[in-house]
């Protein structure tokens, strides 16, 4: 599916660009305008960019304090140009909170997708270039952690640490770490007997530096494609996690719980529930996207397979 | 092939001792006294000395974990908190309703998706293939308790075509035998009490389907178009085999093998959106339950709950391994 109709069609397409590469382009210049040519790349950007963009500026332009929001003479208003969403229960404009919404959203995804890239990275490499016991321990422990499924998983890690934003992160984190980690331990196996690396330990480097300068830059690409196609379960756990109360906070404006605070009305205001699903959906679509243009883009050899 | 199955089958005790460690472990990381964390505040003391000396806990960790494990091999698996009902007879109901559901799920799951990804590979570049695509993109990006909840509204709500919840209609009685509902309506004899589990069936299992259906057709689609440029298929198109017959018995059979794969990678997202499923329809199964625990701080049904997750999943991972080698020969010499 990631594939756009025109490398499909022409699977040649991206070995003959190579061909004639501008030599002074870098990898990330060359990914860059494959990425812009693709059209899941440049869908998924631009929702990406447009969210981003939500995020960022809706608390700057209309500040925004949900514990003194509420109107119990407009409660549960159907959508409106006054009220493009309609109100929920106290009132309150349900557009103005899906927007805010945005800012849960990404600041779970972003620094539980990052810790997690991080740490699973590290690890990864650890057991990938030190092997032996080290690697064997490290593996039995993410099969471990593997043996229990994701979301099982995450409710148990929040029923410890407690409910709330810090909880959820927490608990996204260690759960996407085995998944992360196996990808990075599997390129550093492969990387860590080419030739270069050996020219480099038989010049006197040691270990850290081998693994920070190079192994890390050939493993980059991977992780980022990785952490950018893991943003929109990330996104995915944290809703469900705030719709069964375990994550954000009421009457904090996330999605999940916005959702979860619609359920009562379903009946007679089906609005309260449908958008703020619509912008989860949307925007774990767009991260989606995004990370199957970013794929293509930086390793065109996968283009077209999945 | 009983080499194989034997030899996965021994791959897996490791990992069950593990769990069991890890389940074991979870209570102590509860912040608090762990014989208030398993009896609640409110405990007589009786209990709280019952339970002391039947768990060891004036004993070393390591007894302590084999009193542990013993009490579980005996199924004895404690009392929730907040019921006081032993947990095994909870499971004893709840586990086969999820089971249930799960299977239709699969069921609904593996035939759509692998309809669409088939389709969608035989008129490549179409409209059709772009909207199949459009669809399967469309359902990993989305919030499965949000779609159970947009369903509910269209067809329970709204159009009043089916029951927003629960297993059975409230008036109706069944007799609880597997704990399966539409196999006890069968053994009873009762066909509609059987269209009528099924009829309640319908929303759920479908909206955890959605779980598996687009990895399943965007597999099948890319590994039929892999298949179809095989020299194999020229060959038998060239012999003037008809296309319906190179399809059904040449490409599709080849194609599967790796759909099988990812049916068990899904598993986890299946149990995972069991627990938000069983949530909106309020289905009395193991999701509902768990859910109920970590809401209700119920440590032992919490416990038991990750317990029994992790060995369904273990189990359901094997045996998709399994069936996997039955399947390819090559994986079982490996």
């Amino acid at each position: 599916m990631s594939a756009t109709p025109e490398n499909a069609t022409l699977p040649s397409t991206p070995s003959s660009e190579s061909l004639q590469m501008n030599m002074s382009r870098s990898l990330w210049e060359d990914a860059w305008r494959r990425l812009i040519r693709g059209r899941n790349g440049q869908i998924g950007m631009v929702i990406v960019a447009l969210v981003m963009l939500i995020a960022v500026v809706t608390p700057i332009v209309d500040p925004y304090d949900p514990t003194t929001d509420s109107d119990l003479t407009h409660s549960r208003l159907p959508p409106s140009a006054q009220h493009l969403f309609g109100t929920d229960r106290l009132g309150r404009d349900v557009f103005r909170r899906v927007m805010h919404g945005a800012q849960y959203s990404l600041a779970v995804a972003l620094a539980s997708i990052i810790a997690g890239s991080v740490i699973s990275t590290a690890i990864g490499m650890v057991a990938g270039y030190f092997g032996g016991a080290v690697d064997s321990l490290i593996l039995r422990l993410m099969e471990l952690m593997q043996a229990f499924p994701s979301i099982p998983l995450a409710i148990a890690i929040v029923a410890v640490i407690g409910p709330g934003l810090v909880g959820t992160v927490l608990a996204v984190t260690i759960v996407g770490i085995p998944g992360g980690m196996r990808v990075a331990r599997a390129l550093t196996l492969s990387l860590k007997n080419l030739d270069y690396v050996e020219a480099g330990r038989s010049l006197g480097a040691g270990n850290l530096h081998i693994l920070m300068r190079h192994i890390l830059p050939n493993l980059i690409s991977f992780v980022v494609v990785g952490a950018t196609l893991g943003v929109g379960g990330v996104i995915l756990t944290a809703a469900a996690l705030g719709f069964l109360g375990l994550g954000a906070q009421p009457p904090a404006p996330e999605w999940g719980v916005m959702i979860a605070d619609a359920v009562p009305f379903l009946r007679q205001s089906p609005n309260l529930a449908l958008f703020p699903g619509l912008a989860i959906m949307i925007t774990v679509l767009g991260f989606n996207l995004l990370g199957d243009g970013l794929r293509d883009a930086l390793d065109p050899s996968l283009s077209g397979t999945a | 092939m009983t080499t194989y199955i034997i030899r996965r089958i021994i791959f897996v005790i490791p990992v069950l001792i593990g769990v069991s460690i890890l389940s074991f472990f979870f209570v102590r990381l509860i912040p608090g006294n762990p014989v208030t964390v398993m009896l609640g505040e409110r405990a007589r003391p009786a209990d709280i000395a019952q339970y002391k000396a039947q768990m060891g806990l004036d004993q070393p960790i390591y007894i302590q974990y084999i009193r542990y494990m013993e009490q579980m091999l005996k199924g004895n698996l404690g009392n929730s908190i907040v019921t006081r009902v032993p947990i095994a007879k909870d499971i004893s109901y709840r586990l086969p309703a999820t089971i249930e559901a799960i299977f239709f799920a699969l069921v609904i799951g593996i035939t759509i998706g692998i309809a669409m990804g088939i389709i969608a590979a035989l008129k490549r570049n179409t409209l059709i293939d772009t909207g199949a695509t459009l669809v399967a993109l469309t359902g990993v990006s989305m919030p499965v308790f949000w779609l159970a909840l947009i369903l509910i509204y269209f067809f329970a709500v709204n159009l009043k075509w089916l029951p927003p919840g629960s297993r059975l209609d409230a008036n109706l009685d069944i007799k609880q035998i597997t704990g399966f509902y539409t196999i006890d309506s069968l053994l009873m004899g009762r066909l509609d009490l059987f269209g009528n589990a099924l009829w309640h069936m319908i929303l759920p299992s479908f909206v955890l389907s959605t779980t598996v259906m687009p990895s399943v057709m965007r597999l099948t689609r890319a590994s039929m178009l892999e298949v179809l440029q095989k020299d194999y298929i020229r060959t038998a198109r060239a012999k003037g085999l008809a296309m319906r017959k190179v399809i059904l018995k040449h490409t599709l059979r080849n194609a599967l093998l790796p759909v099988i794969t990812v049916i068990g990678l899904q598993i986890s997202g299946l149990l995972g959106g069991a627990i938000l499923t069983e949530n909106a329809f309020s289905w009395t199964g193991m999701g509902s339950w768990f859910f109920g625990a970590v809401t209700g701080r119920d440590y032992p049904v919490i416990q038991a709950s990750i317990l029994l997750n992790a060995i369904i999943f273990v189990i359901m991972t094997m045996l998709v391994d399994i069936s996997y080698a039955f399947i390819d020969p090559r994986i079982r010499y490996k």
